[in-house]
């Protein structure tokens, strides 16, 4: 089986524009969504408590609400969670409110108006954590962006670091932009998902920059699109396949792994599929749109002529 | 060319095996067990009550399948859940005769039913996070605020005494926020003033301040003692926890420091919170009260008849004491108990510090009750225990107090502990909290299982029907990653989360991507005219390069969240970070050494079986 024949070099290059243009549409209309709508946040970011409950039969939103209210809880979100049976209670939290009681009054709030509730889960997060959870988040951003141009820059050109970097934050920015348009809940998890989505989409750009380089060093008389476009079709079958599995498993995880993965894997979804996009056709443009060229992997060559140039050159 | 050298391949073959080997155990499951430990600091448990346990359960019938003792307790195996509840009823009953004074822990629990030479070499599952068993995860904040200010308050009394001993006038001590302030009148007596207390008080770090007739000294704590207060009082409430946990049951509770003023709280298999926050929450207090020694009140106390005014307790050895009511000192005139040694006899010691006003009143006491007993009582939930009734020797001033004579190195600890437990340095809130139902944890393992399960078959399916025998090797090698994987888990005893098992089913999706890469470099090396060998020999060795960048990039990511995560999301980052390292090797050394084994010792090779070669008749770009 094989199925990527092509016989020549696919013109990506000049229809880079193209891909540009739309690109940034999405990312603007994914900032637009970010700011308008915001991003809906778990209670581990909010602090508050979640009540999970499951119900034999199918539950009754409506008298759970209504009991609840009776009970003196205001400001509350009661709503199912993965099947019709398991309800899911967000509470906001409450100065004056003793916290560490609602998980048991709520119960009994419940068992008085909508009797035949287990007790699945409770989380109750102080405002302190929660505060902490979104400083540390944006830190683990940061350090995951300059530690990826870093080595980039060291292992290849600043221009592919930067270039790398560009495209898979606008990946980052149009997961976020889908769950503020959407509103799904974006917890913990998720976050540790779109961190892994932009380590996992730069690689992809790195394997797309390793042929730049090789073909920039092993063929002469080709321009700089010439180039690229060698490098990303010779390169789009391993893409294509690679991200093919990887969502294969995502998949799997989206359809079996239940209501505390759906989000996490929904986010690799969209990450893995506007990866691929971006890594390939918005990374390799804006390296071109820098100016690299032959000269910067042919110069460091001849200072280092008969060093050991071997091991490391793919 | 293809050929890897012999000891190349035993590596491979050791990895393995050890891979294999410590996997094992998490085939075999759990068994239900019931576990026996102490639940008081002056308690051990040791091959007694192993014995004490095998007999009683032997009298009543219970069949176990092995008893054994370790640092936790004595655990005994049992078949089924049944016999389980049945025996830790049964032990219950025996090593806690009074219901409403726990003297051991009696929990169920789970153990590996691997093997014994399995356990021998360490080998044991891998250790499920809350939300797979089960379980109440607590995260409690401790005011270090109120430790320092509860500090403070008894240094500035102790200054204030100090200046009276001295006899230096000043116009008032008092503390303004995290600063003692001085006042005095004129310049000679702030000179005087600041060298006693330089000479007397070394944690302080004193300033001057003010001018005219209103001077005044600022002492603030010095950062060191700062710091030592500060983790003292985080030590001293992890302690309490200890031994305030020990009394719910729990077979294996964690408590363990979160940064520099917060303490995690896990107990597995809890579903009471309401208790559970209950007893955290609860505030012991210490007492110092006279004996009562009247000749023949401690008989009369036996016979039912309890004096006026006193109490019955029983000592720590076992034997009755009448204690009287009227409280002498409470635990919050005591700063500190450690253990030590005196230092004429090298006994083992108990030494006190007590603030100014304990040492007044305790030096009062001591002077008039030269050669009668005190006792020191540590009261919880309304109800005390005599953690020790030392003699009066001698009339004790200058709030140090020593306590010895006639007890261990570990006695001395203990009692250290007790104390200590008794005046919580600082109060704490509970943060954060999170209670997992048991069937929502063994949802969530089988959820996690059949996602990863089913991405696995997927995958496989895939990559055979796309390379053929190359898939198979892949596929194989994906396999070792797995089990390197789990193995590694099972060994460093990670704690295994649902975002973990997330981690292992993303970490073989992304692994496999080493693996298409070498592949389609086979292909393309193939397709570009080189012969079968030579195509494996460079289609390895030019992949790699890039294998080892992408997987360093990923890494990156792995070890951001690593560091500035926390709850899920380390657990999330720690499988992640294993993964990308298992799969660096068992993407090109394991699967090359499966490649060599096929292929290396053919000579005339025609061709390799990785699915269909496409050729085009003409390139645009031809490599050289």
């Amino acid at each position: 089986m094989e199925f990527f024949r092509i016989k020549n070099d696919i013109p990506f290059m000049r229809h880079a524009l193209v891909f540009n243009v739309i690109s940034l549409l999405t990312f603007l209309l994914a900032v637009f969504f970010l700011f308008s709508r915001g991003l809906h946040l778990s209670v581990e970011f909010t602090g508050g408590t979640l009540i999970e409950v499951n119900y034999t039969q199918a539950a009754n939103l409506e008298q759970i609400r209504a009991g609840l209210g009776k009970a003196g809880y205001t400001d509350i979100a009661v709503q199912n969670f993965g099947s019709s049976q398991d309800v899911m209670i967000r509470l906001p939290l409450k100065a004056e409110q003793s916290s560490t009681k609602i998980g048991e009054s709520v119960m009994a709030a419940l068992n008085a108006e909508a009797p035949g509730a287990t007790l699945r889960r409770v989380e109750f997060v102080g405002p302190q954590v929660g505060k902490e959870l979104a400083e540390n988040g944006s830190l683990a951003l940061l350090l995951v962006i300059v530690g990826i141009v870093l080595y980039l820059a060291m292992r290849f050109e600043w221009r592919f670091a930067v270039s790398a970097i560009i495209a898979n934050l606008h990946d980052v920015v149009i997961i976020l932009g889908f769950f503020a348009f959407f509103q799904w809940e974006f917890s913990l998890s998720v976050l540790a998902a779109v961190l892994a989505v932009l380590g996992y989409s730069v690689n992809e750009s790195v394997v797309v920059f390793d042929r730049v380089r090789e073909t920039f060093k092993k063929v002469r008389g080709l321009s700089t699109p010439q180039v690229l476009d060698h490098a990303i079709t010779s390169t789009i079958s391993r893409t294509i396949i690679t991200h093919g599995s990887t969502q294969l498993m995502v998949l799997s995880m989206l359809l079996f792994g239940g209501a505390t993965l759906y989000y996490f894997a929904l986010a690799l979804t969209i990450g893995i599929c506007f990866g691929i996009y971006s890594s390939v056709l918005v990374a390799s443009p804006l390296v071109m749109w820098l100016g690299v060229s032959r000269e910067h992997f042919i110069k460091p060559k001849k200072q280092i002529e008969g060093a050991n140039e071997d091991g490391a050159v793919v | 060319m293809n050929r890897y050298p012999l000891w190349k391949y035993l590596i491979v073959a050791l990895a393995l095996v050890i891979g294999f080997i410590y996997t094992l155990p998490n085939f075999f499951g759990e068994s239900p067990a019931v576990q026996v430990s102490s639940a008081k600091a002056t308690l051990k448990v040791d091959a007694r009550t192993l014995d004490r346990v095998t007999t009683t359960l032997k009298e009543a019938g219970v069949e176990s399948s092995g008893t054994f003792l370790d640092s936790n307790g004595v655990k005994v195996r049992l078949k089924d859940t049944d016999t389980q509840l049945k025996a830790k009823d049964l032990l219950e009953k025996q090593f806690n005769p009074d219901a409403g004074d726990p003297q051991y822990v009696v929990a169920l629990n789970l153990l590996s039913s691997s093997p014994q030479w399995l356990t021998r070499l360490g080998a044991l599952p891998m250790y499920l996070g809350l939300d797979l068993r089960g379980g109440v995860h607590f995260l409690l904040q401790v005011d270090m605020k109120g430790a320092l200010t509860k500090r403070l308050d008894s240094v500035s009394a102790d200054l204030r005494s100090l200046m009276r001993d001295k006899t230096i006038r000043h116009g008032g001590i008092g503390r303004e926020g995290e600063r003692i302030v001085i006042r005095f009148r004129d310049e000679e007596t702030r000179t005087k003033g600041r060298n006693v207390l330089e000479d007397n008080q070394p944690d302080l770090q004193l300033a001057d301040q003010g001018e005219g007739s209103d001077l005044k000294l600022i002492a603030t704590l010095k950062p060191a003692a700062l710091k030592r207060i500060q983790e003292l009082a985080i030590k001293q409430n992890m302690g309490t926890l200890h031994n305030r946990i020990n009394e719910l049951g729990v077979a294996e509770p964690v408590i363990t420091q979160q940064g520099a003023d917060r303490i995690v709280v896990q107990l597995p298999g809890v579903q009471d919170t309401a208790k559970a926050k209950d007893i955290l929450g609860r505030t012991a207090t210490l007492e110092i009260r006279m004996v009562d020694d009247t000749p023949g009140a401690l008989e009369a106390a036996m016979g039912g008849q309890v004096p006026f005014g006193a109490e019955l307790y029983v000592e720590r050895g076992g034997r009755p004491l009448l204690v009287k009511k009227q409280v002498v000192l409470t635990g919050d005139r005591l700063t500190d108990a450690q253990a030590g040694f005196d230092n004429q006899t090298q006994e083992a010691a108990v030494h006190l510090s007590l603030d100014s006003a304990g040492s007044r009143i305790f030096k009062e006491v001591t002077r008039e009750n030269v050669g009668k007993r005190m006792a020191i009582l540590l009261i919880e939930k309304g109800k005390g225990e005599v953690v020790t009734a030392p003699v009066i020797r001698t009339e004790i001033g200058g709030g140090r107090v020593q306590i010895s004579g006639s007890m261990s190195t570990m006695e001395a600890n203990d009692t250290a502990l007790l104390l200590r437990a008794g005046s919580l340095a600082a109060p704490m809130e509970i943060i954060e909290e999170r209670t997992i139902g048991p069937s929502l944890g063994a949802e969530n393992i089988t959820k996690g299982f059949h996602s990863t399960m089913w991405g696995f078959a997927a995958i496989s399916a895939f990559m055979i029907a796309y390379y053929m025998l190359f898939g198979v090797v892949s596929v194989l090698a994906l396999a070792a990653n797995l089990l390197f994987l789990i193995a590694l888990l099972s060994l460093l005893q990670a704690t295994l989360t649902l975002p973990g098992i997330a981690a292992i089913a993303l970490a073989l999706g992304m692994a496999i991507d080493s693996n298409v890469l070498i592949n389609e470099r086979i292909r393309e090396e193939l397709r570009n005219g080189s012969t079968p060998q030579a195509a494996i020999h460079t289609g390895y060795d030019r992949a790699f390069g890039t294998i080892l960048d992408s997987n360093i990039t990923t890494l990156i990511a792995g070890i951001a969240l690593l560091i500035f995560g926390s709850g899920p999301v380390r657990g999330f980052a720690v499988v992640h970070c294993l993964g990308i390292l298992t799969s660096l090797f068992s993407a090109v050394v394991v699967s090359r050494a499966l490649i060599n084994l096929i292929y290396g010792r053919r000579r005339k090779l025609e061709s390799l079986a990785i699915g269909q070669i496409w050729k085009p008749g003409n390139k645009a770009v031809q490599a050289k």
